[in-house]
């Protein structure tokens, strides 16, 4: 469960200090990067027992029935690991433009045009072989994502204007494209009460990991979060996009081309964020509709954070945020909770990962002080 | 019939109808913000407030019977998440984006949380003034029914304008803006300066909440705000932090969320998702143009770290 975890890296921050100080030299940094997380988690998680105890719910029914509904049985567990797989790929949105000290919260919108390119593509090429349709539908929605989010990131760079706004304020134009068009052009005339576009075809759909319920989009979002971790942290891309995030005029002063370093990061992290949307179409939807708006690019900014923006990180972050969601549904059966419930814990947890930045470095017995 | 004498006169006349109407909320979150921008910090959660003021406006106006104790609560609702915001961003190392996006997140959330009972019953809306007596033309007295709320924001712009040049509290806020260390070395705590001003920011983001549940459309539903927050925020960069632009902006931006429905009205359904998405693309085209990433832009507050 969610809090036994974080209780137990508590655990072991507790006892490390007085079995080896030169330990905690070496790894205090890390432990404090679980421990301070863990402990925003639990004090969030505290906080959102005592605002349903206030609405005459028991605090203990709910940590149990959110446990059960997102790790409780193999059911959950596959229900879980289906919506963490979109996470990931969204959280990735956020995180890569963030080792350029960018603020990108703008990946619904990818998500939606990387979906509408894919349903486009699969839709162009009916009658072609599935292996030949699912490549397409894979490149079309990282290039479309990866456009989207690499204007907000051009327009930064050559317009100096806001990335966090613009790509916000892309999120409500991409909507606006996906209802035109699936109302429109590419709607199927037997799409009566929900407007949506033609079916991609079962057979060309990607499927389920063998013995399991959970679609390949998992392995995909797995693969994308780890090669961001070695893009990231061992090649020379990434540390040149590590240089330009901590100082920009050292940056420019070392000559790294900080333009095309803005715009493929942009690039990669859109492009992510559209194989989320690829991947609810071909292994979920089966079409494009206003359903893809279902708010994983919101939570994938919170999974990105909660991770300190590290992709390695962002994998069990966004299967614990999977199964907050994937209990939403239980919550509401059992508890009579609102269906937004599970937003407003996140949005506890958000505040108190925010909160807790301030702890870093302020926990005397992390520091290894012997 | 009247409407269709007017034939085609019914498209500009709803558009600007709509630039009184639909604009309320706009210049209410843009003034709030504006205070807050002005003392060096951004609050990107007003968003979150605005949903929560709505929804708050539209709980206190049924339960109690008076809007206008709703659009209060709205305004205590929006100043107590003012609060947060700002008592988060005084610890060290917070970085104030993503406050916002945080609280955009969390005030969303809980207002359709604690207003899901809400969806249903009808609660007393806000009265209008009609303006439009003098004509005969149905579509011109609509468009000139205008709210009390709206008449209080115009005016509030110039009066926001004139305190800030003339007011030691501007002048407070400003130099907390531009400067933190001297307002420090003038004695003062930066940190008490920025809570009020987010709180003040709060305050007027919830009564523009109101708006939207308690007059136009006037019912809550959980699609009631859709980036009018953010829009608002992005139109205070636009208006360079001068208040009395932010009234034109947000005029400009009613006028440009009308066009959708105008041409609705006349039967121009093709396109219209992009209409409606026009204030979004109006307000991207604006910062393209007027943004440059050689100088900062003219009017910033030099603490704000959206600017840089």
């Amino acid at each position: 469960m969610t809090t036994e975890a974080a209780d137990s890296t508590e655990a072991v921050g507790a006892v490390a200090p007085a079995a080896d100080p030169g330990f905690l030299q070496r790894y205090g940094g890390t432990i404090e990067y679980v421990l301070i997380p863990g402990a925003a988690l639990v004090g969030a998680l505290a906080v959102f027992g005592i605002f349903v105890a206030m609405f005459g719910k028991n605090p203990l029914d709910l940590y149990f029935y959110m446990y059960y509904g997102a790790f409780g049985t193999w059911f959950s567990w596959q229900n879980t690991l289906t919506r963490a797989a979109p996470l990931i790929l969204t959280a990735l949105c956020t995180a890569l433009p963030a080792q350029l000290g960018m603020v990108i919260i703008g990946g619904e919108g990818a998500l939606l045009i990387g979906a509408l390119s894919a349903t486009s593509a699969a839709l162009a090429l009916q009658g072609m072989p599935p292996f030949i349709i699912q490549t397409a539908m894979v490149c079309a929605g990282v290039i479309g994502g990866g456009l989207w989010i690499m204007l907000s990131g051009g327009l930064r760079q050559y317009r100096g204007v806001n990335e966090t706004i613009s790509s916000l304020l892309l999120v409500y134009i991409g909507l606006a494209i996906l209802n035109h068009l699936v109302e429109g052009a590419m709607r199927d005339p037997a799409s009566l009460n929900k407007p949506s576009t033609r079916e991609i075809g079962a057979a060309n759909m990607i499927g389920s990991i063998p013995g399991t319920d959970v679609h390949w989009g998992l392995v995909f979002g797995l693969i994308a979060a780890i090669a961001s971790y070695i893009l990231i942290y061992h090649t020379v891309f990434g540390f040149a996009a590590r240089v330009a995030g901590g100082n920009i005029r050292a940056a420019k002063i070392v000559g790294l081309g900080v333009s095309k370093l803005i715009l493929t990061v942009c690039f990669l992290a859109g492009g992510a964020a559209g194989l989320a949307g690829m991947v609810e179409v071909a292994a979920v939807q089966g079409r494009t509709n206003a359903n893809l708006a279902a708010g994983y690019g919101f939570t994938g900014i919170l999974v990105a954070f909660l991770a300190r923006q590290n992709p390695l990180a962002i994998i069990p972050v966004a299967i614990l945020l999977g199964g907050i969601s994937a209990s939403g549904g239980l919550l509401q059966r059992r508890l009579g909770l609102p269906d937004a419930s599970v937003q407003v814990l996140q949005g506890i947890i958000f505040v108190f990962v925010l909160a807790s930045d301030a702890l870093y470095g302020r926990i005397g017995f992390l520091k290894g002080k012997s | 019939m009247a409407d269709g004498s007017i034939g085609l006169w019914t498209v500009p006349l709803a558009v600007l109808g709509g630039a009184i109407r639909v604009s309320t909320p706009f210049l209410f979150v843009s003034l709030g913000e504006c205070i807050t921008e002005r003392s060096g910090r951004i609050n990107l959660g007003l968003e979150g407030t605005l949903v929560m003021g709505a929804m708050s406006a539209y709980g206190i106006s049924y339960l109690s019977g008076s809007p206008w104790l709703g659009v209060l609560a709205a305004g205590i609702t929006g100043a107590l998440l003012g609060a947060l915001h700002a008592g988060i961003c005084s610890l060290p190392r917070v970085n104030d984006v993503a406050v916002g996006i945080a609280l955009m997140l969390f005030g969303t959330g809980l207002a359709f949380y604690l207003g899901k009972p809400l969806i249903e019953p009808t609660a007393p809306r806000l009265p209008a003034i009609d303006f439009g007596w003098w004509s005969d033309i149905p579509q011109v007295r609509a468009a000139l029914r205008i709210n009390v709320l709206f008449l209080i924001g115009v005016a509030l712009a110039p009066i926001l304008y004139w305190a800030f040049r003339t007011t030691r509290w501007g002048l407070l806020i400003r130099t907390a803006g531009e400067s933190s260390d001297a307002a420090r070395a003038m004695g003062h705590s930066v940190l008490l300066i920025r809570l009020r001003a987010t709180m003040v920011g709060g305050f007027l983001a919830g009564i523009g909440g109101s708006f939207l549940s308690l007059f136009y459309p006037g019912s809550w539903n959980e699609g009631l705000s859709s980036g009018q927050g953010i829009t608002a925020v992005a139109l205070v960069i636009f208006a360079r932090w001068d208040p009395l632009l932010c009234l034109w902006a947000s005029l400009a931006f009613g006028g440009a969320a009308a066009l959708g429905p105008a041409l609705q009205s006349v039967g121009v359904t093709s396109g219209y998702h992009l209409f409606n998405a026009a204030p979004y693309i109006l307000t991207l085209a604006i910062m393209i143009i007027t943004c440059s990433p050689k100088r900062t832009l003219t009017g910033a507050p030099a603490e704000l770290s959206i600017t840089r």
